[in-house]
Order: C-alpha cells, then sequence, then structure tokens
C-alpha cells in the first residue's frame, strides 16, 4: 500500500471511529478540553504506529489508544494536584456498595432528567465508567472491553454489575436535592 | 438455578453473554423469583439511562476538522521532510527551477522570515503539546544528567547547531537531562530543568527572535533570546518564577562566555 493509500485509510477510519473516541475521553477526563486535547494527542499517536496495526478491527485498536492516553492524563492530574483529589479517583459513589435493589420504575422516571443523568454517571469511579460507557453506549461485548481496558472478562461482568447497581443508587439519592449536592461535590 | 447463581449471571444474562444452556435456565428461574426479577429490571433502567442519545457526546464538528488537518499536516511532513530535502530535489534539477518555483521559494522564505517576529497559536499549541507528551512516562529525557558537560556533547551530531546548556542548580533550577525534539518540522533541543517538583521544558533552536510570553492550558511560556538562538521555556511553574528562569539562563550564558 502506497503512503498516500494508507494515510486515507487512516483518515477515514478514525473519522469512523471519533465519535466513540471523543465520548469516551469526554467520560473519562469530564470536561471538554481535556476530552478535545486527549483525542487528539490519542489520534497522532495512532498515527504514528499504524503502521504496526496488524489487526481487523481498528475500533478496538483506536480506543484502546484513547483510553490510555485519558488515563495517562488523569494519573498525571491527580500528581499535579495532590492527594486531595485521589479520593474522587478510586472511591467515587462507594455509598451505593450495599447493594440495595431500587424499584426500577424509579429508575426509569429519572433516566429520562438527562442532567441528572450525566452528573450519576460523572460520579461514578473511573473504571466502573468506562466498563458502562463501552457497553451501554458503544454496544461493544465483554471480550472487546476486556481487550481495551486490559482486564479480564470476569472482571469486567463485575463491574458491569457494580456500575450500574452503583448508579441506580446515584440516580435516586442524587434527585434528593440536599444529597444529590452532598455526593456530586464528594466525587469531584 | 440457585437465586444465588441467577443473580451471579443476571447481568452477562442482559448482556447476551450466555450461552443458551444458561440462558434458559436463568429464564426458567425468573417468573417465580421476584426479587431477581426486580433486580433485573432495575439494571436494565439504568443500562438504557446511559444508553440514550442525550447523554452521549459526539466529536464536534470543530474537532474532526481539527484532527484532519493535524492529519495531513503530519503526513505531509512524512512524505517531504525537512525544509533542506525539498530545496536539494529542486537544485538537482536545475532546468526544473523555473521563475515558478523561484517566487514559490520567495514566497516560503519571507513566511519563514516573518514568523519569528509573533508566535502563531500552531506553534504554541505545538509547544505546550511536546511539553505535556515528555512529561509521560519514558518520554521526558534521551539522555539523563545533571551534567551540562554530558548534556551538551551529547546533542553533537544530533543537531545542527550546538545548544547553550546551563547548570543552574545553585539558584534552584537544576538541570536533569535533555533530548532531541521536533517542533514545526524542525529538529531542536530539549533541556529539562527541575523546579521544586515541576518540570521545566527547554527548546531551543538557532534563529534571532524578540521576547515574548504566552499561557495555554495552564502552562506558562516564555519566548527569549539567548545567544543567536530562539529558547522557549515552557512550564506549569507560575509566571514569575519561569521569568526568573529564563534570565537566570540568559545572565549565565553571558557570564560563562565571557570568563
Amino acid at each position: 500500500m502506497s503512503l498516500h493509500a494508507a494515510a486515507s485509510k487512516f483518515e477515514s477510519a478514525v473519522m469512523e471511529h471519533l465519535d466513540a473516541a471523543h465520548n469516551l475521553a469526554r467520560w473519562l477526563m469530564r470536561n471538554d478540553q481535556d476530552a478535545q486535547d486527549v483525542v487528539q494527542e490519542s489520534c497522532m499517536n495512532a498515527l504514528r504506529a499504524f503502521d504496526s496495526f496488524r489487526g481487523a478491527d481498528f475500533r478496538a485498536w483506536f480506543l484502546t489508544i484513547v483510553r490510555n492516553t485519558s488515563f495517562t492524563w488523569l494519573r498525571r492530574r491527580k500528581n499535579l494536584s495532590g492527594p486531595a483529589s485521589e479520593q474522587s479517583l478510586e472511591a467515587g459513589a462507594e455509598i451505593a456498595a450495599d447493594g440495595e435493589v431500587y424499584d426500577p420504575q424509579a429508575i426509569a422516571i429519572r433516566a429520562a432528567d438527562a442532567e441528572l443523568v450525566r452528573r450519576a454517571i460523572a460520579a461514578l469511579p473511573d473504571t466502573l465508567r468506562e466498563t458502562l460507557v463501552l457497553r451501554e453506549m458503544e454496544g461493544l461485548s465483554y471480550k472487546e472491553i476486556g481487550k481495551i481496558a486490559g482486564v479480564p472478562i470476569g472482571t469486567v461482568m463485575s463491574r458491569l454489575a457494580r456500575g450500574r447497581m452503583q448508579l441506580q443508587a446515584l440516580l435516586v439519592e442524587m434527585d434528593q436535592p440536599n444529597v444529590g449536592k452532598a455526593v456530586q461535590e464528594g466525587a469531584r | 438455578m440457585t437465586c444465588d447463581e441467577a443473580h451471579q449471571l443476571l447481568h452477562a444474562y442482559i448482556d447476551d453473554e450466555l450461552d443458551i444452556a444458561t440462558a434458559l435456565q436463568i429464564e426458567a428461574h425468573l417468573p417465580g423469583c421476584p426479587k431477581c426479577r426486580k433486580e433485573l429490571e432495575a439494571a436494565r433502567a439504568a443500562g438504557r439511562a446511559v444508553a440514550q442519545s442525550a447523554v452521549y457526546y459526539p466529536a464536534s464538528s470543530d474537532l474532526r476538522d481539527r484532527l484532519k488537518r493535524a492529519i495531513r499536516s503530519e503526513i505531509r511532513e512524512t512524505e517531504t521532510p525537512p525544509h533542506a530535502g525539498f530545496l536539494t530535489a529542486w537544485w538537482k534539477r536545475p532546468m526544473a527551477f523555473s521563475g515558478l518555483a523561484a517566487a514559490m521559494l520567495l514566497i516560503v522564505c519571507s513566511t519563514m522570515l516573518l514568523l519569528p517576529a509573533h508566535a502563531s497559536r500552531g506553534q504554541i499549541d505545538e509547544l505546550v503539546g511536546s511539553h505535556v507528551r515528555s512529561l509521560e512516562e519514558d518520554h521526558l529525557m534521551d539522555v539523563a544528567s545533571t551534567d551540562q558537560h554530558t548534556v551538551k556533547p551529547w546533542f553533537a551530531g544530533k543537531l545542527e547547531f550546538s545548544p547553550p546548556v546551563i547548570d543552574l542548580s545553585a539558584e534552584g533550577f537544576p538541570l536533569i537531562g535533555g533530548r532531541l525534539d521536533y517542533l514545526d518540522q524542525k529538529k531542536v533541543a530539549a533541556l529539562i530543568y527541575r523546579r521544586n517538583k515541576h518540570l521545566i521544558n527547554l527548546f531551543i533552536w538557532p534563529g534571532d527572535t524578540t521576547p515574548e510570553v504566552d499561557t495555554k492550558q495552564g502552562f506558562n511560556l516564555i519566548r527569549f533570546e539567548c545567544k543567536g538562538m530562539t529558547c522557549w521555556a515552557v512550564s506549569d511553574v507560575n509566571a514569575g518564577e519561569l521569568q526568573q528562569f529564563a534570565d537566570l539562563f540568559k545572565a549565565q550564558k553571558a557570564a560563562s562566555t565571557r570568563s
């Protein structure tokens, strides 16, 4: 393949999966500017490594780069801002760890409030948020998610279970004005 | 299947990740178990909340355009490496060096001459991008040394110029190493200094320039000239300290040349 053909193949592949890349970066970084910078850096890194891309699945390959770049940025952000923010990266919304099952009806009603849903997803721990985004927004299989996040399939399953449980709790708790504020601030 | 077993596999069932036999066992369990049914419905509702398009962040058309431009310019760069290559290619075919090509060359040269006066946003972006990349693990230094007499010779043979290398540990800015970097398709020297826990990248290439300060993404940038070289200091230390660093670097270099 000529350099020119490879280049236009790369560009169209990136453009095809750019929404998925941006959405993942945006949910991991939790702000617009960082998400765009992460996507741009990932894109340039992918271009430089494109020679070595042999697989058939460009989306998974590209999302792996986006994912790893995001976590590098998150680690650096954590180091720069000191130990205070460490909590937000690891602990997240452990208020929901008791495994209480909420009324499906109540969850469905709150799901209609997009702003509330956004806040609840943002309050999840990074690894659970990442897994939910890849599964629910991109429809990826456990195997694909495991490859991207670098974990076994069993871990993907347990992260999804925990992610959905914690999200239910967050949706219900955040909907109560006072608690919602506290949870949100705790997650920052 | 017991309730506990079903509970364990419920999410894999929702996601259609079970083999057919196990999925059928779950389906046989559900009608008689309100607890599992409720959990299943709640988990599905939570999943649907995430899956709705209202909370999806597609890439903006701005970002798309920006990336297309970045990809294309990066590819052009690999196709026709440095300016020198472009020129030699023309010189080797004197017949082709027509008036048109000469006019083009004139335009290229005048743009290059104009550039140093005012740093373009593109250059600021590149400097900050390079600084950020350098902070990644294993990306910071090609030569790790606090000794300027190790760092300076390391650049010999790798660059067509010899960058000024000064140790400023006594002033609180210890030199920790050097790196070869690329900016605007040119090879440049990058010196890495430390200020407490912060890192400073000092990018150096030949050419006169005028002082300039800028900030981007929370990073401070200062441009200054030192011995006919353009120097850009990039760091997350505050602007005052970075200016102090730039002044010290210039002053020490001037002093070391005199002595």
